[in-house]
């Protein structure tokens, strides 16, 4: 597996959630899934990208410890270390 | 009836283009949306309507929905009304549902495993959730359900939605039809079946009609305790004053020759206005362009209106944008009020040849006025569905 750079990984994350529908400005890294307008069903499909993009799996139980940008890029990186 | 029924905003996404008044005065004026034998809406640009996230997170017969809701619910000044919004309804009905979604979502599915399939395909492609969705935008939090009655589900929505209002389960509910079901699966499902037109071509009644033309599409009206509506300042339309359905019970696409199902619509629908055949201006029909239909139809005109029957225009809005199907009736219902707003009878587009037996007054000549003598326009619009469906609404002008 190629590591990916963290800062990839949070540029591919923002996208996609412009791509759900988010305004540009809004996402940040610290931003919280919460209080965006991002639901159960759009973690989900951010679970697909992430696995499609890095071939990494991501269990429910994995989701649940994920609340902001950040977290997904740290999981990547975890799990690719 | 016990609550009169007004009808305070109108709105439609058709082939002619977004918004009711495009559907009206260009099927007034003689024009079709049809090309290349298909009813798109070509004008319709979700993303001019709604926003990004909607429009990604819903099927186009959902998008259609809520554009032509919103412009219902604007014209009725609905999202300002000071309504207990638990009084306030929706039904939309469909033929289908969410069937671009379905198709696409199976392919991923066929092609590239579970994982693909998008978590949001079930709230797409269910047949409810153009009402759920309207339902959310505008917070209407009464009654909501879709109907599924085929090419009959537009105007059963429109008449769930006048006997709620009539009962008093809502002040106020909106109603309609929308249909996106321009696919690849179901364009060759309804050529196999032999129910669309080979040619291309809507013309009802004509000699040499030979199927369906297949559109999409939505049609959506505010309804609302007329009563009520005058008290807080609203503009009433028109009013829905009658509500006939039945069923043919007789065979799952073939309607019952005689037309009986439809007959007995009709006159259940006029008994229940309190009107007679020769207070009627207009017949909106049902009048889709296949052998069976246009026939039986004017069967059922004939056995119910009497000597009336060839005395009323009765055309159809299918030979200007094709058969809108699950949107069909509320689309229809949404035209014929402006029709008989205007007292013009819009025409039967494409008609040349008489075929024995329809002998009725089609419209085949551009738009006629409506012989009304002083009085408000009374009309009915016919929609007949796969499964024996009859539905049949009374509206008048206010």
């Amino acid at each position: 597996m190629t590591t990916v750079a963290k800062d990839q990984v949070q540029e591919r994350v923002i996208s996609a959630l412009v791509e759900f529908g988010e305004e540009p400005e809004n996402v940040k890294p610290d931003s919280r899934f919460e209080d965006l307008d991002i639901d159960s069903l759009d973690l989900v499909e951010l679970a697909q990208v992430v696995e499609d993009e890095y071939g990494i799996e991501v269990t429910d139980a994995d989701m649940d410890r994920i609340a902001t940008v950040q977290d997904v890029v740290d999981f990547v990186a975890e799990s690719q270390s | 009836m016990s609550r009169r029924v007004a009808i305070t905003g109108l709105g439609a996404v058709t082939p002619l283009g977004v918004g009711a008044d495009a559907l009206h005065e260009r099927w007034a004026a003689g024009e079709s949306g049809i090309e290349d034998g298909l009813g798109r809406c070509s004008d319709f640009e979700p993303t001019d309507h709604l926003t990004r996230r909607q429009v990604r997170r819903t099927d186009r017969f959902t998008q259609l929905a809520l554009v032509a809701a919103g412009e219902a619910i604007s014209q009725a000044g609905l999202d300002e009304a000071s309504y207990d919004r638990t009084e306030i309804g929706s039904v939309v009905g469909t033929g289908i549902g969410g069937l671009s979604t379905i198709e696409s979502e199976h392919i991923l599915l066929r092609e590239e495993g579970q994982r693909a399939v998008s978590p949001h395909c079930v709230p797409q492609m269910m047949a409810n959730s153009a009402t759920g969705a309207l339902a959310i935008e505008h917070d209407l939090r009464g009654q909501c359900y879709g109907t599924v009655s085929a090419c009959a589900a537009g105007a059963h929505a429109v008449g769930a939605a006048a006997r709620m209002v009539e009962h008093g389960d809502a002040i106020a509910c909106v109603a309609g039809g929308s249909e996106a079901a321009i696919t690849d699966l179901a364009t060759a499902a309804f050529a196999e079946m032999g129910a669309t037109s080979p040619t291309g071509i809507s013309r009802p009644f004509d000699r040499r009609r030979d199927g369906f033309v297949m559109g999409e599409g939505a049609g959506v009206m505010v309804l609302e305790d007329a009563e009520t509506a005058e008290l807080r300042g609203a503009q009433i339309l028109g009013y829905l004053s009658g509500y006939g359905a039945t069923a043919d019970a007789h065979h799952m696409t073939a309607p019952e020759p005689s037309g009986d199902g439809a007959a007995r619509a009709i006159r259940k629908a006029l008994a229940d206005a309190q009107v007679e055949p020769g207070q009627l201006a207009y017949v909106n029909a049902h009048g889709t362009s296949t052998p069976l239909n246009d026939r039986s139809e004017t069967e059922a005109l004939k056995t119910a209106l009497g000597e009336r029957a060839s005395a009323t225009p009765t055309s159809s809005t299918k030979s200007s944008i094709g058969h809108l199907l699950g949107a069909a009736g509320a689309v229809e219902g949404v035209a014929t009020l402006h029709a008989l707003r205007a007292k013009m009878a819009p025409p039967t587009l494409n008609y040349e040849q008489p075929d024995e037996g329809l002998d009725l007054d089609y419209v085949t000549d551009g738009a006629k006025a409506m012989e009304v003598n002083g009085h408000p326009a009374i009309g009915i619009s016919n929609s007949f569905g796969f499964g024996g469906h009859n539905v049949v609404l009374v509206m008048e002008a206010a």
